[in-house]
């Protein structure tokens, strides 16, 4: 029994299931993030958590208490919304503590724990000052501290830091990190951005079209993808298009360059063409030694980004391989044209059961708000 | 060449917009100022004391229309944006009816149905109020709902809302210690536009035998030649201060939205 649980949570807006058969448990402490892209039901999550939306069936738990068709103001939860949503007429020590207020805490107490507070976040000398006259940044660092100030069971962060830039995101997700760490309050942060969640949580959930496509730690959810979704929409991938040779050997030919998998592939047969993905990160110039998979092509682009040099390569068969590595100035980067062998293990293929294509059309046509109705991704292997 | 007859043009307008609004008042300034001797009209005005009691009547019926009003109209519009935006075209066009429906039909009809039994308001002195407090309110509709529509659309009352209640408020203090807030300039306004309807008013308070600001100026245009002129001045003035007051609590800003900037 965790400390927040979901179970069989679901919820449709008229013929739109927004969110279907959503089972979380989560321990105390604990921080999980709800990945996803637009439209895959996280914020609906969320929103059935804090109590803005109620589910049409399913339970939600706290510590043990029912909390399903609680008003949200019953809950115990704290909230921060992406728009900040800062009350513009108070200033941030009575913003912070507001929700004291409501429950008629003594001023003392109040004041102590607004200054607590804001020593937390590093402001305690902007309390006099008002929303307005605030960055964005410190904006959310106070919306943080006033959701906290009420000593929430759970906190729920949606998409905090959207509406920052790319510095003070990166900047503020460690502080909410580190902050959350200390306080060990249980936290569910929705994002789509995948970088936030897997720097940030200790478990993340992939969702797609209302369902959960994979809960992990960050690790599992890069490394081994339980769907073709999860190991599209997490990290880059090099899809490449392959012939099966023989099924039962796992072996797959692209563009007539035969490649050995690390699994047989039971359900296909010599006929069927099937489409292997490829993390960039594991693909190498070098030739690894052993029993490592070897593919001949040309150097199509080598694009020098300072610490990186992203080379992409056309393999004989016409297929396209990208891949990054370190720079290093005592090490020969290739040339346009030059003739290479990268090499890659088989445990590093993935099989997918739906076309990379396919998925990427579903994601954007579900975040232009056209929801098609295709089926999530069935089991993939390596 | 092209910028200087730009900011010609914007002075001629200027200048006539200046004279439309003006020349009206300079020109009932110069007719009270022909009574004999000089500024007799304004000390006539003001001393008489039905001046200054319909006055003060109208605005005590002012006040109450306006808190009627806000207490009706603030929890509406807050309701409609919140939880049933598709009714808000339908709430607009309920708000506008006053200006299809003259008062003088408003005030029969209400005259009709509350002059008798079960509901006499019209028997006593304060039904009667009552009912031109009811009847402003409707007259003052349009104006007090786009206000208060406006600066609900300024604010997210969405996100404030769904703070406030995750910190554990209920319905009513979202709405007295997070919405009004928020909303001052607009109450403001919409506040200070229905005092100016309420003292300028007429047809329903005249109907109603209510001793208003209203039928008192048109009495007195009937029985006096100068001092009428004189009374739409200072009725003028007070609306000019009402304008300024508003003006002068707008000034502080300290609740400037910028909810959802990135700096």
């Amino acid at each position: 029994m965790g400390f927040l649980e979901l179970t069989h949570v679901k919820k449709a807006f008229g013929s739109f299931t927004a969110v279907e058969d959503f089972m979380l448990s989560a321990e105390p402490g604990e921080f999980v993030s709800f990945l996803g892209p637009s439209g895959c039901g996280k914020t609906t999550t969320l929103r059935m958590i804090a109590g803005f939306e109620y589910p049409d069936s399913g339970s939600i738990k706290v510590d043990g208490r029912e909390i399903t068709n609680l008003p949200p103001n019953k809950r115990n939860v704290g909230m921060v919304f992406q728009a900040y949503a800062l009350f513009p007429n108070m200033t941030v020590a009575d913003n912070v503590g507001f929700g004291m207020r409501i429950k008629k805490q003594p001023k003392v107490a109040i004041k102590k724990r607004v200054g607590e507070l804001l020593e937390l976040i590093n402001m305690p000398e902007k309390a006099d000052r008002y929303p307005y006259q605030l960055s964005g940044g410190q904006q959310q660092r106070v919306a943080l501290a006033r959701a906290l100030a009420i000593e929430p069971q759970v906190l729920l962060l949606d998409e905090p830091l959207s509406a920052l830039d790319a510095k003070i995101r990166v900047s503020l997700r460690t502080e909410i990190r580190s902050i959350q760490r200390k306080l060990g309050i249980t936290t569910v942060y929705v994002t789509h951005d995948q970088e936030e969640a897997l720097s940030l949580s200790d478990r993340v959930v992939v969702m797609s079209q209302g369902r959960i496509e994979q809960i992990g730690t960050p690790f599992e959810i890069y490394n081994f993808p339980a769907t073709a979704f999860v190991a599209t929409f997490v990290g880059t991938l090099n899809a490449l298009h392959a012939d099966v040779v023989d099924a039962a050997a796992g072996i797959v030919s692209i563009g007539g360059q035969q490649i050995r998998l690390a699994r047989p592939l039971d359900r296909a047969d010599h006929r069927k063409t099937v489409e292997i993905a490829l993390r960039p990160e594991i693909i190498t110039l070098r030739d690894a030694a052993g029993d490592a998979n070897r593919l001949t092509g040309t150097v199509d682009r080598v694009t020098f980004l300072g610490s990186i040099v992203r080379v992409r390569i056309v393999l004989d068969g016409g297929d396209v391989v990208s891949f990054d590595t370190f720079n290093n100035p005592h090490l020969a980067v290739p040339a346009d044209g030059e003739r290479v062998t990268v090499s890659f293990p088989p445990e590093a293929c993935l099989v997918l059961d739906q076309s990379v294509a396919e998925i990427k059309a579903a994601v954007a046509q579900a975040e232009d708000g056209l929801l098609p109705g295709v089926d999530s991704a069935s089991d993939i292997r390596p | 060449m092209k910028r200087r007859r730009g900011g010609i043009a914007w002075w001629l307008v200027f200048l006539l917009a200046v004279l439309y609004f003006f020349l009206p008042l300079v020109a009932t300034l110069d007719f009270a100022l022909k009574a004999k001797p000089p500024f007799s009209a304004f000390t006539n005005a003001v001393q008489d004391p039905k001046f200054f009691s319909s006055l003060l009547y109208s605005l005590v019926i002012g006040v109450l229309t306006i808190v009627a009003s806000l207490s009706l109209i603030v929890p509406t519009a807050y309701w409609v944006q919140l939880k049933v935006p598709r009714a808000r075209s339908l709430v607009e066009f309920v708000t506008l009816l006053p200006f299809v429906i003259p008062a003088v039909v408003l005030v029969f009809g209400l005259i009709r149905v509350y002059s008798q039994p079960p509901l006499p308001f019209t028997h006593t002195d304060i039904g009667s109020s009552a009912l031109l407090v009811a009847g402003y309110i409707v007259l003052s509709l349009p104006y007090m709902y786009r206000a208060v529509d406006t600066g609900l659309r300024a604010i997210d009352i969405r996100s404030l809302t769904e703070a406030a209640q995750s910190m554990g408020a209920g319905w009513v203090t979202i709405i007295w210690r997070v919405i009004l807030p928020n909303l001052r300039v607009a109450l403001l306004s919409g506040a200070f536009l229905t005092l100016a309807i309420v003292l300028g008013e007429f047809t329903i308070a005249n109907f109603l035998a209510r001793p208003a600001f209203g039928p008192y100026l048109n009495l007195l245009s009937q029985q006096k030649a100068y001092e009428p002129a004189a009374v739409a001045l200072i009725s003028f003035g007070l609306t000019w201060l009402a304008m300024i007051a508003i003006a002068f609590i707008g000034r502080d800003t300290r609740t400037r939205i910028e909810i959802g900037g990135a700096h």
